[in-house]
């Protein structure tokens, strides 16, 4: 099976050999209890006479609740009880609302109060002994609704006769507002041509984690305390949105996370769910269970951003270097803004995408339409943003005759100008983005795409070649969010490590984390054994986050690819103080002169100059925690216990100019897809693809090269058979795994890897976040695909999401999908 | 006449036979997971598409949440916690280990007992054989690549001691 996966050799730009553990893919501490079946999901916690919930869910997208009547459900042997929306109202405050008028005013709780604003929206709680009672029970809760017109269109919600969602906000808008850099009028009248796109369309789907979202939620009355043992993965702002919504302090909730099955963003908002179910924890004086089904992860949790991209204008040199570009943009962040407006500026982290484009002009609007709330999902708004970019560059070469691959050159940024400064203020600290592409194309042989194109056509076949060149943006500025609401008091971001030596030597290391797959455990092993002079092995790494013990900051959790940045950094910080303080307490043991003159190794403290003179960690730790007596003043503040916060240096962003640095680093992600369309049916298959990733310093390749697999495999599934389509009902079509097509083994291509190294300035490891991705297996197969359609008429792709009909749509009717495209003379 | 909610069962279950008195409309992966604590075997969808709760019966390999457990009376079932022994973990885990075949571990358990069946049945699966051995397992993490090289490399013995 060698021919699946070829990965080229020779890293580029690569700083001297590394020593030590990290930079080898060393065996996954994680594994032994998963390929066991000794995880811990969430699921998998029990409690004595926990009670299981089901929610009652709207079968309308949009109602008003006119009565609920849980009298017959309430009274079945075995049903513990209910929640309404009026309890919830009555009980807890709307969460809190990041935007500014009108988007703030919306009132959002955990079941629906009065209206209901999507189909799938949870409107009540039955709780009873079994899981099949709860659901059996659910029926019989009667609700009574008056249903009302849905509103379905981004675009359309914002016009005047639209209906409204939120009465209390009296508009559709959440949130509005426009982006000038550069100077665009002037990049017009340098411009030769200035190529013009009516529509772009970017679709809705989700990354459907497998394990579905869900806690055991118990309440203390002793202490007024919630214990949710859960998935949610970024419990930090987690409970922000939670505690006061609740009307407690945040040290009443306590999350605890071990084992997530996948997370993509898709974890991010649970707090709807989790605040319905401290309610009924407590008003029920009992544990209770609840775990999303699959069918209500699709209809009912969250979405990606679907964006609409209109009146689109790129001006151009007749040599083909672009000049920037102007768009009215406009997403849809379904019936409540659960992490929007967010997704209105996120997209900025990448404004040129990977293009020397220094004129912007965006006019974007975000509205709330009755479908499922959305919010991050892998690639979160970059990759709405750099699907942008890439169909621009490809219909712009399309239209001008421009080379794609020579198109791409002449406008990329060049690894010689990094660190490079985006017309918003972002820093783009590393990469080689040609290198990059030139390693993709020979991966899938382009030197021989002619001969290919021949030989595709001698069977009937039509043979495309496709570039999807990304970013991903990694350890957010959360002060961004200022430049969306100057008010919001958000800025910078963190992240926690703790490391102890124990009683008996053992290395303990906490994590403010939630890994749902990312391998923290082994990661942040290599980098601790590393600096103290000992293997992964000796490490032990807490699975999972608890609250409780202090161990996190406010924005904890594992999410918008930083693990590798700020997780990491806070294990070296808490790692080096510890290193520090063994050596202290070693050189006084030992009457060395000082802190300096000792070595860590192999487990000991030694003096350099002396083998004789070591000890042993397991005497450290013991010293300190059980035999301490004598020691002198100066060693009062060694602990052998180290937190450390790490903080990335970041400014408050520019709220005037909507100018500053938004992430910390940015890795590369190039890809190459060849396609082949059958010419009578549309069916295509992708016969060659490469992944090129660069993501600085890779301190566990294995883990790396298996993040750059899935985040394909999601982009490939997103670019052929995921979406969320709503009919005009407002009901979404596929709401199953059976309905919504992910890749199954047999639909994956070949992929075929191949990475460069370019190490980040901005981090100490030289390491950057890389998880999510750009999306960039979309933008490639959309290229490809217009590629190979070339012959039949020259139509131009200029939606995300192109099943097979879709692409026998463009094959009949080639005209319909050029109509919104013209090239014109500059002013 | 009442209707009969409930039956006896008696099912081996990991070289272990169990008689339970289940509820008729009880899933076996809920008895799996809820009466006998054996939550190795997950639940990823309501529609037997995703392949989390796969276990062998009989000799074949099932999607567990499409069985009622009233209807293994009488049968020999393996799940996940059978497959390693004497304290060593099976070629099949150990080559998913060894091949980063598994990231956040949910679709794994289902996914190595249908790799399990495949290899009970074909020793030296092609490639092919090993993704339509698997098409049934859903797993959103890895796109695949790695468990077909893992399934592959475990059919050959080339696994870390």
């Amino acid at each position: 099976m060698s021919e699946t996966t070829a990965t080229t050799a020779a890293p580029e730009q690569v700083e001297a050999p590394q020593k030590g553990f990290a930079g080898q893919s060393i065996p996954r501490k994680e594994d032994k209890r998963l390929v066991q079946g000794e995880g811990v999901f969430f699921d998998d916690v029990k409690r004595h006479g926990m009670g299981y919930v089901h929610f009652v869910r709207s079968p309308y997208a949009h109602a008003g609740i006119v009565s609920i009547d849980v009298s017959a459900a309430e009274a079945v042997e075995g049903v513990y009880g209910t929640l309404i929306g009026e309890e919830v109202a009555a009980q807890t405050d709307p969460f809190f609302e990041m935007s500014t008028p009108p988007g703030n005013e919306i009132r959002d709780y955990a079941l629906a109060v009065g209206k209901v604003r999507f189909a799938g929206e949870p409107v009540a709680a039955v709780v009873a002994e079994t899981r099949e009672l709860a659901r059996d029970a659910a029926e019989l809760v009667e609700v009574e609704y008056e249903p009302l017109e849905p509103v379905l269109d981004a675009v359309a919600a914002v016009e005047p006769d639209a209906a409204v969602l939120h009465d209390e906000a009296g508009s559709n808008v959440v949130w509005s507002g426009t982006f000038d850099w550069g100077d665009y009028d002037q990049a017009l009248a340098e411009a030769d041509r200035v190529v013009k796109i009516d529509r772009l369309y970017f679709h809705r789907f989700s990354s459907t984690p497998l394990e579905c979202a869900g806690a055991l939620v118990e309440y203390d009355r002793g202490t007024a305390q919630w214990t949710l043992h859960c998935n949610h993965q970024m419990p930090g702002i987690g409970i922000v949105w939670m505690a006061p919504a609740l009307r407690v302090g945040s040290d009443k909730l306590r999350i605890v996370t071990q084992d997530i099955g996948g997370g993509f963003g898709n974890k991010i908002t649970l707090h709807p769910y989790f605040v319905a179910l401290c309610l009924l924890a407590r008003k029920l004086n009992r544990p209770v269970q609840w775990t999303e089904w699959r069918t209500d992860q699709h209809t009912a949790n969250t979405h990606g951003n679907e964006r609409t991209f209109l009146d689109v204008e790129v001006p151009v040199k007749a040599d083909g270097t672009m000049l920037g570009y102007k768009v009215r943009a406009f997403d849809d962040a379904g019936a409540f803004p659960r992490y929007e407006p967010l997704g209105c500026i996120i997209w900025a982290q990448v404004t040129p995408g990977c293009y020397r484009w220094r004129h912007v002009r965006v006019d974007f609007t975000q509205a709330c339409t009755n479908k499922s709330p959305t919010a991050p999902n892998r690639g979160y708004s970059r990759m709405q943003q750099l699907w942008f970019t890439e169909r621009v560059i490809d219909l712009v070469a399309s239209e001008l005759g421009l080379d794609p691959v020579e198109v791409r050159k002449r406008n990329y940024i060049r690894s010689d100008e990094m660190p490079y400064e985006t017309p918003n203020g972002c820093v783009y600290d590393s990469g080689d983005y040609a290198r990059c592409l030139d390693i993709a194309l020979d991966l899938v042989g382009y030197e021989r795409l002619e001969e290919r194109r021949r030989d595709a056509e001698s069977r009937g076949k039509l043979l495309g070649l496709g570039i999807g060149s990304t970013l991903d943006s990694g350890t957010n500025n959360f002060g961004q969010s200022q430049l969306l609401n100057p008010e919001l008091q958000f800025s910078g971001n963190n992240e926690v490590a703790s490391v102890r030596l124990d009683i008996f030597g053992e290395i303990v290391v906490t994590l403010g984390t939630t890994p749902q797959g990312q391998s923290h455990e082994t990661v942040a092993a290599q980098v601790v054994a590393d600096l103290l002079g000992v293997t992964p092995d000796d490490v032990h790494v807490r699975a999972g986050h608890d609250s409780y013990w202090n161990s996190h900051a406010g924005f904890s959790g594992t999410y918008a690819s930083q693990f590798a940045v700020t997780g990491l950094e806070a294990v070296k910080g808490a790692t080096l103080a510890l290193a520090d303080q063994i050596r202290r307490l070693a050189a006084v043991i030992l009457g060395a002169e000082g802190p300096d003159s000792i070595e860590l190794a192999e487990g000991f403290a030694k003096v350099r100059d002396n083998p004789e003179a070591a000890l042993p960690f397991m005497a450290c730790g013991a010293i300190i925690n059980v035999n301490n007596a004598g020691l002198p003043p100066e060693l009062d503040d060694v602990t052998l216990n180290c937190r450390y916060v790490y903080r990335p240096p970041f400014q408050v962003p520019d709220t005037e100019r909507k100018f500053g640095n938004l992430t910390l680093t940015y890795a590369t992600q190039i890809h190459a897809c060849v396609v082949e369309v059958d010419r009578e049916t549309g069916v295509y298959e992708i016969v060659d693809y490469a992944a090129v990733d660069d993501c600085g310093t890779r301190i566990h390749p294995q883990i790396v090269e298996g993040q750059v697999h899935g985040a394909t495999a999601h982009a490939l599934g997103a670019a052929t058979f995921e979406t969320f389509p709503y009919d005009e009902n407002g009901m979404l079509q596929t709401s199953n795994f059976y309905d919504y097509h992910v890749p199954h083994a047999l639909d994956m291509p070949p992929l075929k890897t191949g990475y460069i190294e370019s190490p980040s300035p901005f981090s100490s490891l030289g390491t950057k976040g890389m998880g999510e991705g750009g999306g960039a297996g979309i933008h490639a197969v959309c290229a490809a695909l217009q590629d190979a359609l070339r012959p039949l008429g020259n139509p131009l792709v200029t939606e995300s999401h192109n099943p097979y009909h879709r692409v026998w749509e463009l094959m009949r009717d080639p005209e319909a999908s050029r109509a919104g495209v013209e090239v014109g003379a500059a002013r | 006449m009442e209707p009969v909610t409930s039956k006896r069962v008696a099912v081996t279950v990991n070289g272990a036979l169990h008689e339970r008195d289940v509820e008729a409309r009880r899933l076996l992966v809920h008895f799996l997971r809820d009466e006998l604590d054996l939550t190795g075997t997950h639940v990823g969808c309501d529609t037997g598409n995703c392949g989390a709760c796969t276990v062998i019966v009989d000799a074949k390999a099932v999607k567990s949440c499409m069985l009622l457990a009233v209807q293994v009376d009488g049968a020999t079932i393996e799940t996940i916690e059978s497959l390693a022994s004497d304290g060593g973990l099976h070629p099949l885990q150990q080559a998913f280990s060894d091949h980063h075949a598994l990231q956040c571990g949910y679709c794994t358990p289902g996914m190595l007992m249908s790799a399990k069946h495949l290899l009970d049945h074909n020793a030296e699966p092609t490639e092919n054989e090993i993704r339509r051995a698997i098409q049934g397992n859903i797993c959103r993490c890895t796109g695949y690549v790695n468990i077909v090289e893992a399934i592959a490399a475990a059919a050959k013995g080339e696994v870390s001691a």
